[in-house]
C-alpha cells in the first residue's frame, strides 16, 4: 500500500525547492536547489531546459542551459538575453533580473507530498 | 593544532550596511589569531559612476561611505593587527588613501600604513578595435557612446605585495572580487602563485564572502519558508581557512541572520554560470563536486573545492556613456482603481506618440505586473485576476538627452491634472546610464603594482 506522503501533489517548485538569482551583463543565473536532495531526480526530470526556456520567453530569452550539481545537489539555470539590455540597458524596475529567481521558483511541479515544504525551515 | 586564519567580510556592495563591520571586527579580536577583513564594494558600473563623480570633482570617485564605514573599525584594526583590504578606491584610490590618512590622523594614529595598488585603469591599454570581445557580451548593444571608464580585474598579487611591505590597509580599484579575501590568505599561509588547489580554497572563502549577509541569510530570508533570527541585525560573515585546506563558514557573534547549508549552496551558485570553470584572476574553480555540511551552530563546512591554471587572459569591463533614462509614478488606489490605472498607462504611451520625442518606453502597473513583466506590457493589459487596493503607474524611458528622458517622464507629472480620477504621490527623476561591455587583455598588456606611505606623508 503507497504511503500517504508518497501521494502525488502538483506544487509550484517553490514548495519543494529555494534559489536565487544573479547577473551579468544581459545573462541570467537561476540556481535551484531542493530542500530534500531525495527530490534532486524528479526535479531533473521536470525542469527541462525546454520548460524554463518557455518561462522566460516573455522576457526575450533566447537559450537556457542546466547545469546539473548532484553532489550539492542542486542544478545552476544560465538564461541568455532575459533582462532586455541588463542592468545597463533594461527598462525593468528590477534591472539586475534579482527577483526574476521567483519566476523559475513558480513553475508547476509533481513530486511526493514529502518533498513539499509549507512550514518554517528554521533548524 | 592546524594553523588557521580569519577572513571577515565589512561590505558586500555599495549601499551597504555601515554599521556591519563593528560586529565582525568584535568577533574577530575576541576569538584572537590571525585574521584580515575585506570591503568589497565596487559593482560591474559602479566604477563608472565613481569616474563620472571624479570628473566633476578630481578628489573624489572612491566610495561615498568610505569614513562612516572604517571610522567605527580603524583603530581597533590596528591596535589588533587586523589588515583590512578595500576595492573601496573605485575610480580613484589615491583620493581614497587620502581620506584614510586624514581619518588617521584625526584618530591619533599618523604611522598607520596605508597601501594602495594601481594598474587596475586601462583606458591608455585597452584598444576597442583590437582587443577581443568577453564571450558573454558579445551579444549586447553597445549603441556606441563615449569611453568613461576601463578597468582590469587585478589579481591578489598586488594586494599581497603591499601586505608584504607592511601596508595595515589596502586600497584598490578594481581587482577580482574574490581576489580581496584570497590576497591576506596568500600573504599569511605563504601559498605560491601556481599552488591551484590552495588559491582555489582561498578564492572560494573570497567569492562565498563577497557579497556579504548574502550568505548569512540576506538575500535567503523567505519568511515560512526560509526564516532568520533578527533580520534588522544580520551579521556578515567569517571564513576560516586552514593550512590543510579546510573551510568552514561562519559569521560575527551576537548577531542575526544564520549560516546554515541552504544559504551556502544559494551563495556557491550566485553570479556562476558553469560551475566546472568560474574563472577569477587567480585561479579557474571547479564546484561541480562541492558538498556542504553543518558542523555546528551557524557553522558550515565547504568540501570538494577543486582549481585549475589561472585563466591566460585577463577580463576588463568598459563603460559607455549610455544616454539618459526618465522615470515617473503615480498611484491609483479604491474602487476602479485598476481600470483607472490602466487607462493611465495608456494616455502616458499615446501622449509619448504625440510629442514626438526620440525615446524608448515601458510602462509597469506595480502591483499587477511589474519586475516579471517583460518590456510589452502583455501581463497587466492581460491580468484577469483580482483587483488590488493600490496600483502603482510606472513609466521608464531611455533616451539619448536629459532633456528628452525628463520631457517624457513629466507626462506622468501633467497626469495630476490631465489624467484618471484620484491620481496621487508622483515622482519623476532623469539618471545618466552606463553601458558595460569585457574586453579579453593579455598579462602583458597590464602593468600592476602598489605603493605604501604613511598616513602622515599623504597628508603632508
Amino acid at each position: 500500500m503507497m504511503r500517504a506522503d508518497d501521494t502525488l501533489v502538483t506544487v509550484s517548485l517553490h514548495s519543494v525547492a529555494h534559489g536565487r538569482a544573479g547577473d551579468k551583463g544581459n545573462r541570467l543565473n537561476v540556481s535551484v536547489l531542493p530542500y530534500d536532495p531525495a527530490a534532486y531526480e524528479l526535479l531533473a526530470q521536470q525542469l527541462s531546459e525546454e520548460r524554463v526556456l518557455a518561462l522566460y520567453a516573455h522576457r526575450g530569452a533566447i537559450s537556457v542551459k542546466r547545469y546539473d550539481l548532484p553532489m550539492l545537489p542542486g542544478f545552476n539555470f544560465v538564461i541568455d538575453d532575459v533582462l532586455e539590455g541588463g542592468v545597463n540597458g533594461s527598462l525593468n524596475l528590477d534591472g539586475h533580473g534579482k527577483s526574476n529567481s521567483f519566476i523559475l521558483l513558480g513553475l508547476e511541479v509533481r513530486v511526493p507530498r514529502r518533498f513539499v515544504r509549507t512550514g518554517n525551515l528554521v533548524r | 593544532m592546524v594553523d588557521m586564519f580569519r577572513v571577515g567580510s565589512c561590505a558586500g556592495f555599495s549601499g551597504d550596511r555601515v554599521d556591519a563591520p563593528g560586529p565582525v571586527v568584535d568577533t574577530l579580536i575576541e576569538l584572537g589569531g590571525p585574521c584580515a577583513v575585506f570591503f568589497e564594494t565596487l559593482g560591474e558600473r559602479t566604477v563608472a559612476l565613481a569616474q563620472l563623480e571624479k570628473r566633476r570633482d578630481p578628489e573624489r570617485g572612491y566610495e561615498p561611505m568610505l569614513e562612516r564605514l572604517l571610522e567605527p573599525i580603524l583603530e581597533r584594526c590596528v591596535k589588533h593587527r587586523i589588515p583590512i583590504i578595500g576595492n573601496f578606491g573605485a575610480a580613484n584610490p589615491p583620493g581614497a588613501a587620502r581620506v584614510i590618512a586624514k581619518l588617521a590622523l584625526r584618530l591619533g594614529l599618523p604611522d598607520l600604513k596605508i597601501g594602495v595598488v594601481y594598474g587596475d585603469d586601462v583606458r591608455e591599454r585597452l584598444d576597442l578595435k583590437t582587443h577581443e570581445v568577453y564571450e558573454a557580451d558579445t551579444g549586447l548593444d553597445m549603441g556606441g557612446g563615449d569611453v568613461v571608464s576601463a578597468n582590469a580585474y587585478l589579481s591578489a598579487q598586488p594586494i599581497v605585495d603591499a601586505l608584504k611591505a607592511g601596508a595595515q590597509i589596502v586600497v584598490t580599484g578594481r581587482t577580482g572580487d574574490p581576489s580581496l579575501a584570497l590576497a591576506p590568505l596568500i600573504n599569511h599561509f605563504g601559498w605560491q602563485y601556481d599552488d591551484w588547489a590552495k588559491l582555489a580554497i582561498g578564492a572560494t572563502a573570497g567569492h562565498l564572502l563577497e557579497c556579504g549577509a548574502q550568505i548569512t541569510g540576506g538575500y535567503y530570508y523567505d519568511p515560512g519558508f526560509k526564516d532568520i533570527p533578527d533580520p534588522a541585525n544580520i551579521g556578515f560573515p567569517i571564513a576560516e581557512v586552514y593550512a590543510d585546506g579546510r573551510l568552514v563558514i561562519t559569521k560575527a557573534a551576537r548577531t542575526g541572520g544564520l549560516v546554515n547549508t541552504q544559504v551556502v549552496k544559494e551563495q556557491l551558485l550566485y553570479e556562476i554560470h558553469d560551475p566546472a570553470q568560474y574563472i577569477t584572476p587567480d585561479v579557474i574553480l571547479d564546484f561541480t563536486q562541492v558538498t556542504v555540511q553543518e558542523i555546528g551552530v551557524n557553522r558550515v563546512e565547504v568540501c570538494g573545492v577543486r582549481g585549475g591554471p589561472a585563466p591566460q587572459k585577463i577580463k576588463a569591463t568598459v563603460c559607455f556613456d549610455g544616454g539618459w533614462k526618465g522615470e515617473g509614478e503615480i498611484s491609483y488606489a479604491g474602487p476602479n482603481c485598476l481600470a483607472r490605472a490602466r487607462a493611465a498607462a495608456e494616455v502616458l504611451l499615446a501622449r509619448l506618440k504625440l510629442r514626438k520625442l526620440a525615446i524608448e518606453a515601458r510602462v509597469d502597473l506595480i502591483g499587477i505586473g511589474s519586475v516579471l513583466s517583460g518590456d510589452s506590457g502583455t501581463q497587466w493589459r492581460n491580468y484577469e485576476g483580482n483587483e488590488p487596493q493600490d496600483i502603482r503607474v510606472r513609466l521608464a524611458v531611455s533616451a539619448r538627452t536629459q532633456d528628452d528622458a525628463d520631457q517624457a517622464a513629466r507626462e506622468a507629472l501633467a497626469l495630476y491634472c490631465c489624467g484618471p480620477a484620484g491620481g496621487g504621490g508622483v515622482r519623476w527623476n532623469t539618471t545618466q546610464r552606463i553601458r558595460t561591455q569585457s574586453y579579453l587583455m593579455l598579462p602583458s598588456d597590464l602593468a600592476p603594482g602598489c605603493w605604501v606611505k604613511s598616513a602622515a606623508e599623504l597628508v603632508k
